[in-house]
């Protein structure tokens, strides 16, 4: 499906539990994201996340320890963060062996909601280029365009 | 965070139609909407309204060539959208750089207090 994503990993010498704890325990999180961070990681569960003077909500998504965790934020204030207006943070954590660990995050926007299924299909079908490629191409044609 | 111009942004090229109409007119230069309808898999009304969004982002501009209306890219702007993306991929590798760094220091702490590397469990041959 064409959609914007952004796909990142990382394999981190400690075992998924621990690299649970870094990610999801507020007081870790604070070292790692943001600046302050207000968030009880349950389903369902709203907070706070402080960037130096910017701020927003965030709602939490799935908690399935100590392999997914995913929220939702950057959705228009006054709304229900849902598919279509928010973006999609979704940490996976996959053991391997030598006590590593795996991590996988996307960062993922579903913008087709407003489309048939149909026409969904065959645009997917038509051009399966995702964020990246874009990127490429833009890169391509805008000489200054380098990101940096 | 994004600020609320960088969110226009966002959802502005987040939509793969609106991308695929904005390569359109990369690729093109100035051409009319319907020069545009003629070239996507959606209707000329769905063109329109990609248009207008992506001319408030301030991604695209238009102006009367004759008795046309034709669009073209505001490549500063593009610029700038482009930059802000590839700054989002650069921000999540510096946050699990982040994440690796204290889970690899939390854990050779745990075993620092242990006493002694864990034996059976992963092995201490398997290096690599």
């Amino acid at each position: 499906m064409a959609d914007l994503t952004i796909e990142r990993e990382v394999v981190i010498e400690a075992p998924a539990e621990v690299v649970w704890r870094t990610l999801t325990e507020p007081d870790q999180m604070s070292l790692w994201f943001a600046d302050r961070v207000e968030l009880v990681v349950e389903p369902g569960a709203r907070g706070y996340m402080q960037f130096g003077d910017q701020g927003g909500p965030v709602v939490v998504e799935t908690v399935d320890p100590p392999t997914r965790f995913s929220f939702r934020w950057n959705h228009p204030r006054g709304e229900e963060p849902v598919a279509g207006n928010s973006m999609l943070v979704e940490f996976t954590l996959t053991p391997e062996r030598d006590e590593r660990t795996r991590l996988r995050v996307t960062e993922s926007g579903h913008e087709l909601r407003a489309w048939p299924e149909a026409e969904k299909q065959r645009y997917a079908d038509e051009h399966r280029s995702g964020w990246g490629e874009f990127l490429d191409r833009l890169t391509g044609v805008l000489p200054e365009g380098r990101p940096g | 965070m994004r600020t609320q111009a960088d969110d226009e942004l966002w959802s502005a090229i987040a939509d793969p139609s609106r991308r695929r109409v904005l390569d359109l007119l990369i690729n093109n230069g100035e051409v009319s909407a319907s020069w545009l309808a003629g070239r996507v898999p959606f209707s000329r009304q769905a063109v329109s309204k990609h248009l207008v969004v992506l001319e408030e982002a301030g991604l695209i501009s238009r102006r009367k060539q004759g008795r046309e209306v034709v669009y073209q890219v505001e490549g500063d702007r593009l610029d700038q959208a482009t930059r802000a993306m590839a700054g989002l991929a650069a921000q999540w590798d510096r946050r699990l750089a982040a994440i690796k760094r204290l889970a690899e220091a939390a854990h050779a702490e745990a075993r620092k207090e242990r006493g002694s590397k864990p034996r059976g469990i992963g092995g201490d041959g398997g290096e690599g």
